[in-house]
């Protein structure tokens, strides 16, 4: 599966397109973490817990879209978009969309 | 002393915070900001644009590279935004913060696309998350989240 965030995949050329593929997470931190961040929010610097828990998010909204285009039979995603959103309090969303489609 | 520290705790915790967060911000930020520069250094050979354009030949492969970062607010530079906001203006305490969250996504990003052998990221899109603001019910968590992504361009002489 080769992902770009353009809309070609460089080198070969687009046969077919299949359509918007999406896939989110909605992620929360357990208490623990919340409390270290808290501690570390006052001497400042980087949040260790939060980076790998954004990482976890978008590395698992990547893998859903994809796990969806493979379903459709496409083999690449093209035009990859990231957003974010918060839908409930206490919960965030991480979001990625493309364009499935098969290329030669 | 000791006694006179402990009975006036209420102001001399917020103090002592105060100054911790100062003394531990200020140097986090400067150890950060040196570290960015001497990567940035070291990339240059790498750079990363916001254009679309891509070379049109078969030799090139394409992958999407991401970094993210989260930095965090200390308590003095809570405490001079608050004050800000009451006359308004310039955030500078908040303004380096995002500055390095951005930069240092785009550094990780680099150095994801530095190890699949690419040459060049090009449509390279920045996007700001609130995972910790919204995880957060209170709202006590001040952080800066930055995403870099964009498409490592990448010689491939094989095909």
């Amino acid at each position: 599966m080769i992902v770009t965030n353009v809309e070609t995949i460089p080198g070969k050329t687009i046969v077919e397109h299949y359509g918007i593929v999406q896939g989110s997470t909605v992620r929360a931190k357990h208490l623990g973490k919340d409390f270290l961040a808290g501690l570390k929010n006052l001497v400042g610097g980087e949040l260790k817990g939060y980076t790998e828990l954004l990482s976890e998010a978008r590395d698992e909204a990547l893998q859903r879209m994809i796990e969806q285009a493979t379903q459709m039979g496409a083999n690449a995603v093209v035009n990859v978009r990231f957003a974010t959103s918060s839908v409930a309090q206490g919960a965030a969303e991480l979001f990625a969309y493309g364009t499935a489609v098969k290329v030669e | 002393m000791t006694r006179f520290l402990l009975q006036n705790l209420d102001l001399t915790l917020p103090l002592f915070l105060l100054i911790l967060g100062y003394i531990s911000g200020t140097i986090a930020e400067r150890r950060h900001y040196r570290s960015i520069e001497k990567r940035e250094q070291k990339f240059l050979s790498l750079p990363a644009v916001t254009l679309k354009e891509i070379p049109d030949s078969n030799q090139i492969e394409g992958r999407l590279v991401i970094g993210n970062a989260v930095i965090s607010i200390d308590y003095f530079k809570r405490a001079l935004a608050i004050l800000r906001n009451i006359f308004g203006g310039r955030v500078a305490s908040y303004e380096s913060l995002v500055d390095r969250a951005r930069r240092e996504a785009i550094l990780r990003m680099k150095e994801e696309a530095a190890k699949l052998g690419a040459h060049i990221v090009v449509n390279m899109r920045l996007e700001t998350s609130s995972i910790g603001r919204s995880a957060n019910q209170k709202r006590q968590i001040g952080s800066v989240e930055a995403i870099a992504y964009g498409t490592a361009l990448i010689k491939n002489n094989q095909t």
